[in-house]
């Protein structure tokens, strides 16, 4: 019998939720690297049981954990990020220049094919490699040496590069996401970038259809067609058709188009799913009440989706990378919270049950689907 | 032997309990201290200071023999108690955050 496991980072651990195919009943384990942050946890698609943690402290710097028997033990790994070459300077919030400085690993990205390569997204923006399981990391220069890097500016959360999406029909192509310069995409395995954001409009930037300098907040993909990608930006929910070359935007009906998470329906890659939050200032569900949106129609039309979720006095943010789904039948849907719930539907999101109500603010969601 | 006392998380880091006992080759600084130690707990690299330049991540401090040592030189010699294992050269975080 299938089953699923949710790994969940936050701000004071990470937890591993296990269930059988119906979803109903969980244990819950954790935490793991009690009192640490944990922004991102992701198994492998080649080993599910090659798990990955970025681990990280204001105190200690960054640590990066490996499991190979699905997150019950651990080792730490490498953890040294050195940019390549002389590092140089990205802009600072005030517009100075500002030396590029390691300050932590956003988004851990295993590759689909090779067990001991993987990849890591990090603040200040840059993209690593390792090869060896995490052990040695490479940073992949080529994109922060693409020409418009001095120009990169931070987002309020610093300058992350939060998104990797490896393109399962090309081994060499890559699309990268970071706030606040906006998306690249690589077509030679991470050699050169580039920037991928015509059609996006940023009201706060000077240029607000500039080739970078868009505060993107997540992008994603269903893997059967990987030219076509949805993105939450900081305000406006996006399309492309074309593998970024172009995006189009697909709001249309939603409460508010600002928010963070945007994931695709497992098995129908025209269904896509947000959490709308109110404003870039008020950082939780318009009107108290949280709802996830669902668009049947690859955008523009949208519906709530409400039953099990909290309608009433409800202020927690979802952040960018705590939703996944799974691909059982019917997909799971899963996102987590800052007020530290994780809610999970078994039904595509036609209703919903918080898996466990109490954790630290979630930072990061996956999931597993296990035979 | 050199007595070492890490922070509580370091300590779960590195799978270690209480004070540590380093051979520590001589002149003893913060420094060989901190080489000794990351030589034997390579899981430890980086979290006390950066891996490229060495310096100390700003919430840690070298304590010893009720002094803050943190600001000396990592090449200066730690006091006599210190390089004969009578006190422990304390490495700790500060008190801050949530």
């Amino acid at each position: 019998m299938s089953k699923v496991r949710v790994l969940a980072g936050t701000r004071k651990g990470a937890f591993i939720l296990t269930s059988d195919g119906k979803r109903e009943k969980w244990d819950v384990s954790g935490p793991h690297f009690a009192g640490w942050e944990i922004f991102h946890v992701k198994g492998s698609p080649v080993d599910p049981n090659r798990v990955y943690a970025s681990q990280c402290s204001g105190w200690f710097g960054q640590v990066i954990q490996r499991s190979n028997d699905g997150g019950q033990t651990w080792e730490p790994v490498g953890n040294k990020f050195a940019y390549d070459g002389v590092p140089g300077t990205h802009q600072w919030y005030d517009g100075t220049p500002h030396p590029w400085e390691f300050k932590r690993v956003w988004h851990l990205e295993p590759s689909l094919t090779d067990l001991e390569t993987v990849y890591a997204g990090i603040e200040d923006a840059a993209m690593f490699r390792s090869t060896d399981g995490g052990q040695n990391w490479q940073e992949l220069s080529g994109l922060r040496g693409h020409g418009s890097g001095p120009r990169w500016q931070p987002g309020a959360g610093g300058m992350c590069l939060h998104t990797i999406i490896l393109d399962p029909s090309d081994p060499q192509r890559i699309f990268i996401a970071i706030s606040a310069a906006g998306a690249f995409r690589t077509d030679d395995g991470g050699k050169t970038w580039q920037p991928i954001n015509q059609g996006l409009r940023s009201e706060h930037i000077p240029d607000p259809t500039a080739e970078v300098g868009h505060c993107v907040h997540h992008i994603t993909m269903h893997p059967s067609r990987p030219r076509v990608l949805f993105m939450q930006k900081h305000w406006d929910v996006m399309r492309s058709n074309d593998a970024g070359d172009s995006w189009t935007e697909v709001s249309g009906n939603l409460p508010t188009d600002f928010g963070f998470v945007i994931d695709v329906h497992a098995h129908e890659p025209e269904t896509i799913y947000v959490v709308p939050i109110k404003s870039d200032g008020e950082h939780y569900p318009p009107d108290g009440k949280l709802r996830v949106y669902r668009s049947r129609t690859g955008g523009n039309e949208w519906e709530a989706l409400t039953k099990g979720l909290p309608q009433q006095d409800c202020y927690v943010n979802v952040l960018r990378d705590a939703m996944a789904i799974d691909s059982l039948d019917k997909c799971g849907v899963y996102f987590g919270t800052t007020g530290g719930q994780v809610y999970a539907s078994a039904d595509a999101g036609d209703s919903w049950n918080p898996i466990v109500r109490d954790l630290p603010a979630v930072l990061s969601v996956e999931v597993q689907t296990l035979a | 032997m050199i007595k070492v006392i890490l922070p509580p998380h370091l300590r779960t880091l590195a799978q270690v309990r209480g004070e540590l006992e380093l051979e520590v080759e001589k002149p003893v600084t913060t420094r060989s201290v901190l080489d000794a130690l990351e030589d034997r707990y390579p899981m430890l690299r980086g979290t006390i200071r950066d891996h490229v330049t060495l310096q100390r991540r700003p919430f840690l401090r070298f304590f010893a023999c009720e002094e803050d040592l943190s600001h000396e030189s990592p090449d200066a010699p730690l006091p006599d108690a210190v390089a004969s294992g009578a006190e422990p050269l304390v490495i700790l975080g500060a008190i801050a955050g949530g």
